[in-house]
């Protein structure tokens, strides 16, 4: 056994309102630049939809994430090693920027500066790419927004894969979700896998998935690896970007900007202790429908005395182990197991995990025909069927979202007849298998949602590892090569190459932390 | 007329070589963000996929075919019973049409820089001068085939082999081997060595990294990096 700790992340979209805030805040952050105007590290589609970029769960279409081959073994769905290789000229699984949206902005200049005329001037879009006119804006990145569009477009969605889906094309039965979606920080992902020069890599401290900016190649193998599109090229620089996960937030023991600014409080942050031996097998398992269950139990009990032992001895810091305790994520995922994998199917066993949402009660239900379990609604007469939140979160195994849905149902119909009531219904809480003391806790995580139980984020102690007093007066952050002295120890003219001129050596204290690592 | 020989063929492979080396060396240790392919298949997937196979397929095939034709030593490969006019004949037919490849190939690319707008647009200066730079190059190498045709005996590729042997060997006197040979081999030579020359200031550094993508194979799927 080998004991690793992840930073992980889940999305109660039972709440999410679709304000795109996350959005906005993360695209402000680390998008708002040359080559990346078309990028959204987190963006929020409206569901039914394609999304952005167009299919993107159409693995039929982008052959991203793994596959299972005859022998057991998996290897990238676009190909292995050497055919990835052999694709390095030219990449046939590459999305081509429309299937995101060209960039553009408005002619606004032309508002103020127009001849006198007949007809008021108009801000005509204009290419960020060629700078020149364009006749008409066809796609962006949230262009089904609270169902945009004629249904038989949006209906292409893959989830709706074996469900009934004529019947939603009707304005009395229709139903929408929102989903926000991030890079998934996976325990396989299928980037690292596909990256030529080995410039993607996870970080052993924190699960966090990075490019190595400086040794990217612009090869554009990850791009199509990953099945999500979450890795984007920058046409600029010629590199991949991809969410880091706010890493010098979490470092610092903070949020990321898209928890931070989340408005309707839906995002939950907190650390998974997994076991890294058994990655590959469980990402190898059978059958699809096993994935979520083969993922879960990756996942180690963090007040197993036996678990604490194993990841002390593995080099988990103690303040992660306390952190892995009071882990929002730990409860929600594996505790209650209200949330769930997006799409597993793809084998990458994804690190951001979402909580399905309740929908109101269809209205052929409601006009009598509304379908009971016991006190609470049938989750068949939910408006989204079930089957299309399975296909989105256990590849279409049904009884785990069901199990989530009644939970969540019944811990609104207790909390409702205790407050108004006066009530406790406790047979509602035997139904779906929970405890009193359980249904209180996850109604103070899911619907008080307090910041300091949504964000349990142990910091990543770099001073430990990071000479810090060199780094003074250094250059800081920048994009490109600003503040980059080189790669090599000393530079090719042999002369120290730091940021820093150091007048007073260390002291004695410091140094021994620094050489001890 | 000695002296430009000696100049053109006799220093100035060295100074291209040393520039290629020392410029990649040392744009690899301080420019490293700049090091990359530069794709543009994102931004107009038309025309790519053949073009760009069929460019790289065959500069490659051209690339191992000089470097194993012209710095083969004559006795190495007479002992294998293959003779000159064989080897040039040899030489001529597969330059010829993997050259034929790259030739469609480039003139695809070239098209494509030139004609598309968003290509054209996101160009640096240099990808265009590099590109044209290969594409004048690749056509004085072909030319060079129908001068060959009318001399099958080999023996102005001699010529070249040992003109390319004396210069990686530090032998003295190499550029006298050029004195004989048509004025075509040497237009060609000379933009060929110029490639050499531009090469750590254009993309083309992607070369490099392009043969050391080969150890990717022999790696593990997963990577992770330890802090610090």
């Amino acid at each position: 056994m080998k004991i690793r700790a992840q930073v992980a992340m889940v999305l109660n979209l039972d709440k999410c309102i679709g304000c795109h805030t996350c959005s906005v805040t993360c695209k402000n952050v680390w998008t708002s630049r040359d080559g990346m105007e078309y990028v959204w590290f987190n963006n929020v589609e409206t569901k039914p939809g394609i999304g952005y970029p167009k299919q993107w769960e159409n693995q039929d279409i982008w052959n991203g994430g793994w596959k299972r081959n005859g022998n057991g073994k998996i290897e990238p769905r676009q190909g292995a090693k050497w055919r990835i290789l052999a694709n390095i000229f030219g990449n046939p699984n590459l999305p081509e920027i429309d299937d995101y949206y060209e960039p553009f902005t408005y002619d606004y200049e032309h508002l103020q500066n127009a001849k006198l005329s007949e007809t008021p001037p108009t801000a005509r879009p204009v290419s960020v790419i060629t700078g020149k006119k364009m006749d008409k804006i066809e796609w962006g990145p949230n262009w089904e927004d609270d169902l945009g569009g004629e249904f038989s477009s949006r209906s292409r969605d893959k989830c709706f894969d074996d469900v009934q889906k004529e019947m939603y094309s009707t304005f009395e039965n229709t139903f929408m979700m929102y989903l926000p979606r991030l890079c998934e920080h996976c325990l396989n992902p299928t980037c690292v896998a596909s990256c030529p020069s080995g410039s993607i890599y996870k970080r052993e401290e924190d699960g966090i998935v990075l490019v190595d900016q400086d040794k990217c190649r612009g090869w554009r193998m990850c791009i199509s690896g990953c099945p999500y599109k979450k890795i984007y090229y920058n046409w600029k620089s010629g590199k991949a970007e991809k969410c880091i996960f706010c890493y010098p937030r979490i470092e610092a023991g903070q949020p990321t900007v898209c928890s931070e600014t989340c408005v309707g409080r839906i995002r939950y942050l907190g650390v998974l202790l997994y076991d890294a031996d058994q990655i590959e097998q469980a990402a190898s398992v059978a059958d699809e429908q096993d994935l979520y269950e083969a993922q879960l139990k990756l996942f180690l009990d963090p007040n197993d005395p036996k678990v604490i032992e194993q990841a002390r001895a593995d080099g988990v810091p103690e303040a992660w182990l306390d952190a892995a305790r009071k882990s929002p994520v730990y409860k929600m995922a594996i505790d209650w197991k209200i949330a769930f994998p997006l799409h597993p199917e793809y084998r990458t066993l994804p690190m951001v995990w979402y909580v399905p949402p309740l929908s109101p009660i269809q209205s052929a239900a409601e006009s009598g025909a509304m379908g009971m379990n016991g006190i609470i609604p049938d989750t068949k007469s939910l408006r989204i069927p079930v089957k299309y939140l399975a296909n989105l979160l256990t590849a279409g195994k049904e009884a785990p979202i069901v199990t989530a849905l009644d939970r969540m149902l019944a811990m609104r119909a207790y909390m409702r007849g205790k407050s108004v009531e006066g009530v406790a219904n406790t047979a509602v809480l035997k139904q779906v298998g929970l405890t009193e003391s359980q249904v209180e806790e996850m109604y103070r995580y899911m619907a008080i949602a307090n910041y300091e139980d949504r964000f349990v984020i142990p910091s990543g102690h770099r001073e430990e590892v990071v000479d810090t007093f060199d780094e003074k007066g250094s250059c800081g952050f920048s994009f490109g090569n600003a503040c980059s002295d080189g790669v090599s120890e000393t530079s090719l003219f042999g002369t120290k190459k730091k940021g820093s001129m150091i007048f007073v050596d260390m002291p004695k204290s410091r140094k021994k932390i620094v050489e001890g690592v | 007329m000695d002296y430009l020989n000696n100049l053109l063929f006799g220093i100035y492979p060295y100074v291209a070589l040393a520039i290629f080396f020392l410029g990649s060396l040392i744009r690899f240790d301080r420019e490293q963000y700049t090091w990359k392919s530069d794709s543009s298949q994102l931004l107009k997937r038309s025309q790519l996929r053949w073009g760009s196979n069929l460019f790289h397929i065959g500069i490659l095939f051209l690339f191992f075919g000089h470097a194993v034709g012209l710095l083969t030593p004559h006795w190495l490969y007479e002992s294998m019973g293959l003779t000159t006019e064989a080897k040039q004949l040899l030489a001529m037919i597969s330059g010829g049409a993997a050259g034929l490849a790259c030739l469609a190939g480039i003139s695809l690319l070239l098209h494509r820089r030139l004609t598309e707008p968003r290509i054209r647009a996101t160009s640096k200066p240099m990808d265009i001068i590099i590109l044209l730079w290969v594409f004048v190059t690749l056509l004085l190498g072909l030319t060079t085939i129908l001068f060959s045709a009318q001399h099958l005996d080999g023996a102005d590729m001699l010529l070249l082999a040992n003109w390319a042997q004396h210069i990686v060997t530090f032998r003295s006197g190499a550029a006298q081997f050029l004195l004989a040979v048509p004025l075509i081999f040497k237009i060609h030579l000379f933009f060929g060595m110029t490639l050499f020359l531009l090469f750590p200031f254009s993309r083309l550094v992607h070369v490099w990294s392009g043969f050391a993508a080969v150890a990717y194979l022999t790696r593990s799927y997963q990577v992770v990096r330890q802090r610090g």
